[in-house]
C-alpha cells in the first residue's frame, strides 16, 4: 500500500472520530437543522460533477454531466437555504 | 497556480468542520450554516477556475457547467423558499436524493471515460473500480430511498405490505453484492454492467424504504443522509479531492451517529426501525393490535374546555403534528398567555419525536415566541402528570398512545410516551377520529377521563383563548 493511500486512510479515520465528536452532545432540539446542514455539506459531491463535466467530450457523458451538476447544485443550494430557514426561527428567542 | 486550489480546498474543509460544530448549539447554528455555505461557494468557484487534470489541462465545457449551476441554484432556491415549515423534512429528503443521484451519475460518466479510452477493455485499477462501484451503488440507493421517503412524508405513498417482500429484498441485495464484486474483480466490466448495477441498486433503495412506517422516516432520512456522505467521499477518492473526501466522510460519520441518537430518543434499536416493518407487519394491521380498541368517546365544547382549564392549577399542553399542520403555534401561545393571566401554570410537554422530526415542535413554538423554559422534555415532564389537572393534546397522537406501554403487538410498542393518561383530565384536539401517523388506533381517546375537541387546531385554540379571556 502506498504512503499516499495510507495517509488517506488515516485522514478518514480521524474524520470519522471528528464526526462522532461533533454530533454526540447536541441537544435534540437541533437534530433537524443539523441533519439538514449535514445534508447541504455532502452537496460537496458537486465538485466531482464539475470535474467530470469539464472533461467530457461526447454527447452522452455531457448530458449526464449537466444533469449531475444540476442535481448537485440542488443539493447544495436547497440544503443551505432550507437549513437557514429552519434556523431563522431560533433567532427570535434571543 | 498549482498550489492554490489545494489551499482553497483546505479552507473549505475547515469551514465544513467549523460550520458543523457551530450547528450544534442554538446560539451559533445560523452562522455555522452560513460559514459552511461560504466554504462550499469557495470550493465550487475554485474548482471551476483553477482545476487542472494530470496533463495540466483546465476544465472544458465551462458554459455548460455555469448553466447547470444556474438552473440548479434557481430551482433549489425557489423550492427551499416556497416550502412550508411543515414540509421541511420531505424537502431535506428530496435534496439528499439529488446528492445521491449526482454521485451515481459521476460514477457512470467516469466509467464511460475509462471504456472510451480502452475501447471497451477494462483499464481501471481495483481502487478506481471500487470507488466507481461504491459511488454508484450507495448514491443510487440513497437517491431512490430518499425519493420514497419524500413521497411517504408528503403522504403520496402509503405503507405497502406485500407478502414475501423480505425474500425479494434479500435477493436484490444479493444481486447487488455479487455484481459489485464481479465488477471490482474485473470479471464483468463495461457500461452495461454498471447500468444493471444501477438499476438493481435503485430497486433496492425502493424496497428498503417501502416497508418502513411513515413515523420512522426521520431516522431513515438521517441514515440515507450519511449514505450520500459516503457516496460523496467515493468521489473524493476517485479524484484525490480532499474537500470531497473530508466533507463526505464527516457527514457519513456524523449522519450515522445522528441516526443512532435519534433511535435512542425513541428507545428503539436501528435494526428494529429498519427491519421491524418487514417482520411484524401482520400484527399491526387494523386496530392497535390484539385487543382491538373500542368504546365510546366523549366530546367537549370549547366553552366547557375553557372552564376546565381556566380553573385548573397546572395545565400541560402536548403539541403534535396537528399543531404544525394548522400553523396554530401563535394561537397556542395566545391561549397560554390567557391562562397564565388567570393564574394557571402552563407548560409544554415536548416528545422527542413529536411532529415529523426531532426538534420540530421546539422550532414551531420558538417561532411563536413561546418562552424556552416552558418547553419541558419528556423525561422531566412525565413525573409531573399525576399532579397535572388538565392536559391539552393538540394534534398529537402516537406520542401519547398508551399502547406503546401495554400492547406488545403494537408497532410502536417500546417507544417511550408522554404519560398524559395519569393526569386528572385530558382534552384531545383532533380534526377527526383518524388514526395517527403510525396508522393505529389510540385507546387514550376512549378513557373515561378523556374528552375530544374536534376541529382545526388553530380555530379551536383561538376559540379556547377567547373563552378563557371572557371568564
Amino acid at each position: 500500500m502506498s504512503t499516499e493511500t495510507l495517509q488517506l486512510i488515516y485522514l478518514i479515520i480521524m474524520m470519522i472520530f471528528l464526526g462522532v465528536e461533533l454530533i454526540m452532545h447536541v441537544p435534540s432540539v437541533l437534530h433537524t437543522p443539523l441533519m439538514s446542514g449535514a445534508n447541504a455539506i455532502h452537496g460537496v459531491v458537486i465538485i466531482g460533477s464539475i470535474i467530470v463535466m469539464g472533461q467530457a467530450t461526447e454527447t452522452i457523458p455531457m448530458v449526464l454531466g449537466v444533469i449531475a451538476v444540476i442535481f448537485g447544485t440542488l443539493n447544495v443550494v436547497g440544503g443551505f437555504v432550507v437549513t437557514n430557514r429552519m434556523l431563522e426561527m431560533f433567532k427570535k428567542r434571543q | 497556480m498549482e498550489s492554490i486550489l489545494p489551499l482553497v480546498y483546505l479552507v473549505a474543509s475547515v469551514t465544513f468542520i467549523v460550520g458543523m460544530k457551530m450547528l450544534g448549539s442554538p446560539a451559533s447554528a445560523r452562522r455555522g450554516n452560513l460559514v459552511a455555505a461560504v466554504g462550499m461557494g469557495l470550493a465550487i468557484l475554485g474548482t471551476i477556475t483553477l482545476y487542472t487534470n494530470a496533463n495540466g489541462e483546465h476544465l472544458h465545457n465551462i458554459p455548460w457547467i455555469i448553466g447547470g449551476l444556474t438552473v440548479g441554484t434557481v430551482i433549489g432556491w425557489m423550492m427551499a423558499l416556497k416550502v412550508k415549515m411543515t414540509s421541511m423534512p420531505q424537502m431535506v429528503s428530496f435534496f439528499n436524493g439529488m446528492g445521491g443521484a449526482c454521485a451515481a451519475l459521476i460514477s457512470l460518466i467516469e466509467e464511460s471515460h475509462h471504456s472510451a479510452q480502452a475501447h471497451g477493455a477494462h483499464t481501471a485499477d481495483i481502487g478506481t473500480s471500487l470507488t466507481i462501484m461504491a459511488g454508484l451503488v450507495i448514491g443510487s440507493v440513497s437517491f431512490s430511498g430518499s425519493i420514497i421517503a419524500f413521497g411517504k412524508l408528503a403522504e403520496r405513498i402509503g405503507d405497502i405490505d406485500v407478502k414475501g417482500q423480505q425474500l425479494v429484498n434479500i435477493l436484490v441485495l444479493a444481486g447487488v453484492v455479487v455484481l459489485s464484486t464481479m465488477y471490482v474483480m474485473g470479471t464483468m466490466t463495461g457500461m452495461q454492467t454498471l447500468v444493471i448495477l444501477a438499476v438493481l441498486s435503485l430497486a433496492y433503495g425502493v424496497l428498503f424504504v417501502m416497508p418502513i412506517g411513515g413515523a420512522d422516516m426521520p431516522v431513515v432520512i438521517s441514515l440515507l443522509n450519511s449514505f450520500t456522505g459516503v457516496a460523496a467521499a467515493c468521489g473524493g477518492f476517485l479524484y484525490d479531492n480532499m474537500v470531497m473526501l473530508i466533507g463526505g466522510i464527516l457527514v457519513g460519520s456524523a449522519g450515522t451517529i445522528l441516526t443512532v441518537v435519534m433511535c435512542k430518543s425513541m428507545n428503539r434499536s436501528l435494526t428494529n426501525v429498519l427491519f421491524g416493518g418487514l417482520m411484524s407487519k401482520k400484527a399491526s394491521a387494523g386496530t392497535g393490535g390484539g385487543i382491538g380498541v373500542q368504546g365510546t368517546i366523549r366530546e367537549v365544547t370549547a366553552s366547557d374546555a375553557a372552564v376546565l382549564m381556566a380553573y385548573a392549577k397546572h395545565v400541560v399542553i402536548v403539541p403534535g403534528y396537528g399543531l404544525a399542520v394548522a400553523q396554530a403555534q401563535h394561537a397556542c401561545h395566545q391561549l397560554e398567555h390567557e391562562l397564565e393571566s388567570k393564574g394557571v401554570t402552563v407548560k409544554y410537554a415536548v416528545h422527542p419525536v413529536a411532529g415529523r422530526m426531532p426538534g420540530h415542535m421546539n422550532v414551531l413554538l420558538a417561532e411563536a415566541d413561546v418562552s424556552y423554559d416552558k418547553l419541558v422534555e419528556m423525561e422531566e415532564i412525565n413525573p409531573e402528570f399525576p399532579t397535572t389537572d388538565v392536559v391539552l393534546v393538540v394534534g398529537a397522537n402516537d406520542v401519547v398512545n398508551p399502547a406503546a406501554k401495554t400492547d406488545p403487538t403494537s408497532p410502536i410498542y417500546g417507544m417511550p410516551i408522554l404519560d398524559v393518561d395519569l393526569a386528572s383530565y385530558v382534552i384531545v384536539m383532533k380534526r377527526s377520529m383518524k388514526a395517527g401517523y403510525a396508522g393505529i388506533d389510540n385507546e387514550l381517546f376512549f378513557r373515561p377521563n378523556t374528552s375530544m375537541l374536534f376541529g382545526d387546531a388553530k380555530a379551536s385554540l383561538t376559540a379556547l383563548a377567547v373563552q378563557v379571556k371572557a371568564l
